[in-house]
């Protein structure tokens, strides 16, 4: 671990200035996962611009019925926050289901956003990595890669990104508020992970030495009846394996407004709009939901070891849209 | 169906089970203690840990915290090839970085004696002596500098080159380099009685599958480290260990010392399962560098190391043939047991163990064989061989229940043997139909339907397992002195260890009713190899082995005060060995016994398998300290759980590396995924050691894995015959009900 420097900033346009005094520092939020990358040599920041202090912890209703969710407010925070629970309860549900809650206490909303992919080899460095050293290449395409990505991988890289929050914040068309030395910027969560190609060290749009500084979650009455499921490999404490954010407005058995979300499938929290299409207008029927899934998953491409989530992805939409279908008909 | 019939003698039980609940909840009962006339009652009685304030304090201190003045800090370089020599070491640049004081390697390290081990020559103690490395992650160099984050930050730094060699680390049990292990003197490897090809032939039902269990790692709390320094001419150690005196015996060789010249001390453990048995790396480099530096030297290791230089449980790929008459007796019994070992030692997991113990069988062969591979060395963890060999076995026993027709507890009933199944010798006690009775009992195994896939809670299916449990309860020369004070008070003196177990207790209690005196006036001193020779706190004989010779020592202490009017200033001691006692026990088979059930629930949409609660009832002999000895045996089943849903170590063939080894990618059970659970024990008396304890660090474990993944089959109809049960694994295989639940079958 290599010895850095440390500052804490007070306010943004400080911050933004503070980070380009050195092109090795990084903003430092609960560093709950800066850190642990740092320990093993992975990231090796000459200088930590911490941003906790920043005036971004609150979580506010706009006048357009937006919820607007600063950068440093914490994952716990978030997840207590009652507005969203009432509005958009899957978000509280996927913060809910990550990390543990000291880890939460600590995460904010900026570094879940950024965190690092969970690949075996991107945490070693005996190892190589496309994403963590370029070019090197890729060991997880012929090696351990059960819990990597199905969709819009590249033979450059399949590592999934690890964000439960970030699933749900696709699936209710999140924009992400960034600050840079030229003023105050706008990026929709779509367009904010850039696809794997040959960069996969390249993960955001953020411009260079762009600090996040907020979401917005635009007004969505069908994401009040929202859920989160997440499957893992223990009961806690675990990254998904799979797991889907789903909003559903059923009226006299149709679709009149669909969500839906997938995690742990793709190098970014993948919104299956595929899926949505196929169902908005047409039968809130499990065979409806599976048909509308399986145009999602037509474009997977399994490795050999993770052919599972395409079954598992696939069941948890049916199971998922049927829960909420039965629970509308209340 | 019919419901287990049981033919024990119905002799009344003294069954003191609490629910784990219960007992955290501050209610315990005490199970009716046997006591001799006279005795002050400790024994029996539940206690909590004598240091139990002193850990949660802070005050307790471990080897990686006890301060030293002049501390300098130790940090290992790991090999990240797998097979190859070392080419260069870049010493240099290092040396020259900021408060580092040395660099030790292969060309400058101080020489240590070949073949010192403590179950003969081990070779891994034979650090950074020569250029070859045989895995990745074993040490090839020690920096030491003024700070922990010095000497990190140096060894991080340091650039070491190989040539590499090609390595293997794949293993199958169709691996071509498997053979049968030299064994050694402690490790039959093969046992064969009856003409097992001929019976299978003759069996109305046979059962033939292949089990298998990943790599498993000990993952103790705390990481291994040692402080050595030299004082007044000997070398004083504080060890992370499991026995301090064999841990001294063994440094004091390897370092061409006299044996009364190295002191080890290892008075508090973080747990160990079996980790901390041997000496380690990070002992011996601290040792050689106080050496060099003539300066108290730390080395600790790191979450990353401790998966690669401490042992480890090696996969095992098991072939179980069972052969049975329709009614369920057997006629054959087949367990043909494979797994690794690394080039420099030829550890062998001795999975067909239980099979020579718990079923007759009118023939019974069981076949240990071994690869080497280039990977690190595997040592005990936690019933080691019994655990991952119950799998196994009490699988395919679920296997045979289900074709036969039979209940699970009548099939085992009917196979009960009189003698040792492979040996001939008597059992020196034998009460596991007491634990299958009582354990169904208080279960509420007799209500059960045994078709699989009938009971379902929302999306789950839900099903009930369960399994026979057995282990070795051995007894080990130890050795122990206890001096009468002038003051009234009591001291006992032995190198026992308390890894976290409750052993210095227990022992205060043992000792205070051997003396029968209050137990307030005991105070047990552990874990000081000057204390003399003692067993390891290990192969669940620590207690057993300790108690026997506290019990001699204070046996001989009272003759000597009868002889005194009073006691000298310096007290009354006396001392007692029980090498000889223990060298006159032959011939005769001790076992502690037990039985587990589970109930599972599966979801076979997601794959995910929840356990929704756990009761194992055992046989161990006479139990010390109810309340320690249930944590005892509720943690060996919370780690059975881990076993059989969790732990896997993932070796990456390309670089001969774990991809998973930290404790974020190596799953051990969570809080979540640990129900209720119930653990209690029968009388089970047993004198063949007179202390009539047979020690229950380790049955806990075993057989839940196997109760477990018989009962995913009872929800499912799939079994599942790979560790762990994944929930890929669960989700590919589905369900062999139709009209399964959440989403329909699974079509891709
Ligand atoms: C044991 C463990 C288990 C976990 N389990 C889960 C899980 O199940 N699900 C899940 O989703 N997550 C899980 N996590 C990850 C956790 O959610 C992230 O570590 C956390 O959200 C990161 O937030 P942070 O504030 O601590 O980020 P930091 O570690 O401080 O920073 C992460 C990155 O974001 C950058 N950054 C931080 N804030 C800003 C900002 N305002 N603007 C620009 N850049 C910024 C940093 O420079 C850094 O590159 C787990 C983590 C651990 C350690
Ligand atoms: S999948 Fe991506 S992160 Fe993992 S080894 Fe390949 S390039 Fe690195």
């Amino acid at each position: 671990m290599r010895e850095f420097g440390y500052m804490r900033a007070t306010d943004v346009t400080e911050a933004v200035s503070l980070l380009a005094t050195d092109p090795e520092a990084r903003f430092l939020g609960g560093g709950t996962n800066l850190v642990d990358l740092m320990k093993t040599g992975v990231e090796n920041p000459a200088l930590l611009i911490d941003v906790r202090e920043l005036p971004l912890d609150r979580i506010e209703v706009a006048d357009d019925g937006a919820l607007k969710i600063g950068a440093t407010v914490t994952n716990s925070d978030l997840a207590a926050d009652p507005e969203v629970r009432r509005r958009y309860p899957a978000l509280a549900q996927a913060v809910l289901a990550g990390a543990s809650g000291q880890l939460r206490n600590m995460a904010t909303v900026g570094g879940n956003l950024l965190q690092r992919t969970r690949c075996g080899y991107f945490g070693d460095t005996t190892q190589p990595c496309n994403k963590r050293v370029p070019g090197s290449g890729c060991p997880a395409l012929t090696g351990e890669h059960h819990n990597h990505a199905i969709l819009d991988w590249s033979e450059h890289c399949v590592a999934t990104h690890p964000s439960d929050m970030g699933v749900a914040l696709a699936a209710f068309d999140a924009v992400v508020s960034v600050h840079t030395a030229d003023g105050p910027a706008e990026l929709p969560l779509s367009e904010f992970y850039l696809p794997v190609g040959d960069t996969p060290h390249r993960e955001t749009a953020l411009p260079p030495g762009a600090l996040i500084t907020g979401v917005t979650l635009p007004a969505a009455p069908v994401a009040a009846r929202s859920r989160y499921r997440k499957v893992r490999e223990r009961a806690s404490y675990a990254f998904a394996n799979g797991s889907i954010a789903a909003a559903l407005d059923v009226e006299d058995g149709t679709v009149r407004d669909v969500r839906l979300a997938f995690g742990a499938v793709a190098s970014r929290p993948w919104r299956a709009r595929k899926a949505e299409q196929a169902l908005t207008g047409g039968p809130a029927t499990p065979e409806a939901f599976a048909a509308a899934a399986d145009a999602e998953l037509a474009a997977a491409r399994p490795l050999t070891h993770n052919g599972y989530k395409v079954p598992l992805i696939r069941n948890l939409v049916v199971a998922m849209l049927t829960e909420l279908t039965q629970e509308d008909a209340r | 169906m019919t419901a287990p019939t049981v033919s024990a003698p119905s002799t009344p039980m003294a069954v003191p089970s609490v629910s784990a609940a219960t007992a955290a909840a501050g209610t315990t009962t005490s199970p009716a203690p046997t006591r001799t006339a006279g005795s002050s009652g400790a024994v029996g009685t539940s206690r909590t840990r004598l240091e139990g304030r002193a850990k949660v304090t802070g005050a307790a201190r471990y080897a990686g915290e006890v301060p030293f003045a002049e501390l300098a800090y130790g940090w290992l370089a790991t090999s990240t090839v797998a097979r190859g020599r070392i080419r260069s070491i870049g010493a240099e640049p290092v040396l020259a970085m900021p408060g580092v004081l040395a660099v030790l390697h292969h060309e400058n390290a101080p020489r240590l004696k070949p073949g010192v081990g403590m179950m003969g020559p081990d070779a891994t103690l034979q650090i950074l002596q020569d250029d070859r490395v045989p895995h990745v992650g074993w040490p090839v160099a020690l920096v030491v500098a003024e700070t922990p984050e010095q000497a990190r930050a140096a060894a991080e730094a340091l650039v070491v080159t190989y040539d590499e060699e090609p390595h293997d680390v794949g293993f199958s049990s169709g691996h071509p380099g498997l053979h049968t292990p030299d064994g050694g003197p402690r490790a039959r490897t093969d046992t064969e009685k009856g003409d097992i090809e001929a019976e299978l032939a003759a069996s109305a039902v046979v059962v033939d599958e292949e089990y298998t269990t990943p790599e498993e790692y000990h993952t103790a709390m705390e990481p291994h480290a040692a402080v050595a320094r030299w004082e007044d001419g000997r070398l004083e150690v504080i060890d992370s260990n499991q026995g301090s005196h064999a841990v001294a015996q063994d440094l004091a060789k390897l370092f061409f010392l006299d044996a009364t010249s190295v002191r080890v001390r290892s008075e508090h453990v973080g747990g160990a399962f079996g980790s901390k048995g041997l000496m380690r790396p990070h002992l011996i480099v601290a040792a050689m560098a106080a050496t060099m530096l003539d300066r108290p030297v730390r080395v600790v290791l790191t979450r990353r190391q401790l998966f690669s230089m401490v042992g480890f449980r090696p996969a095992t790929a098991q072939r179980i043939r069972l052969g049975a008459e329709p009614g369920g007796r057997l006629r054959a019994l087949d367990h043909d047991a494979t797994s690794f070992s690394s080039t420099i030692n030829e550890y062998v997991e001795q999975s067909a163990q239980p099979s020579r113990v718990v079923y007759a069988a009118d023939a019974l062969r069981t076949r240990t064989r071994v690869v080497r591979l280039d990977v690190p060395t595997p040592s005990f963890m936690r019933a080691p061989g019994w655990a991952p060999g119950s799998f196994a076995i009490e699988s395919a026993m679920d296997e045979l229940a289900e074709k036969t027709g039979l209940d699970p507890i009548t099939l085992r009933l009917r196979n009960e043997p009189e003698v040792g199944p492979a040996s001939g010798l008597p059992f020196s006690s034998r009460n596991l139909i007491p634990c299958f009775e009582e354990g169904a009992r208080r279960f509420g195994w007799t209500d059960r339907d045994p078709r699989p896939g009938t009971r379902r809670d929302g999306r789950w299916l839900l099903g009930t397992g369960m399994a026979a449990a057995a282990h070795s309860a051995g007894t080990a020369p130890s050795s122990a002195s206890i001096t009468a004070e002038a003051d009234g008070t009591f001291t006992v003196r032995i190198a026992a260890a308390d890894i976290g177990t409750g052993a210095r207790t227990a022992l205060t209690q043992i000792a205070a009713d051997a003396l029968e005196t209050p137990l307030k006036t005991v105070r047990v001193k552990i874990a000081d190899s000057d204390f003399g020779p003692a067993f390891l706190a290990g192969g669940s004989m620590g207690t057993a082995s300790w108690a026997w010779a506290v019990t001699e020592a204070a046996a001989a202490l009272r003759e000597k005060l009868a002889l005194v009017d009073q006691i000298p200033g310096e007290g009354t001691t006396a001392r007692a060995d029980t090498t000889e006692l223990v060298m006159a026990m032959r011939g005769q088979e001790r076992y502690a016994f037990g039985a587990q059930f589970a109930e599972v629930a599966v979801d076979v949409a997601s794959g995910e398998v929840r356990v929704r609660r756990m009761l194992g009832t055992f046989a161990v002999g006479r139990v010390v300290n109810p309340l320690t000895a249930r944590s005892q045996l509720i943690g060996g089943m919370i780690m059975g759980l881990s076993m059989a849903l969790h732990e896997e170590g993932i070796r990456d063939t390309a670089s001969g590396g774990l991809v998973n080894g930290d404790l974020a990618g190596y799953h051990v059970a969570s809080n979540a995924d640990v129900p209720v659970i119930e653990a209690g024990w029968v009388d089970d008396p047993d004198t063949y050691n007179p202390t009539g304890i047979k020690g229950l660090g380790e049955i806990g474990i075993v057989g839940v894995a196997a109760a477990i993944a018989n009962a995913v089959w009872h929800a499912t109809g799939i079994r599942h015959r790979s560790l762990p049960i994944r929930l890929d694994r669960v989700l590919t295989a589905g369900t062999a009900i139709e009209n399964s639940i959440g989403g329909g079958a699974v079509t891709y």
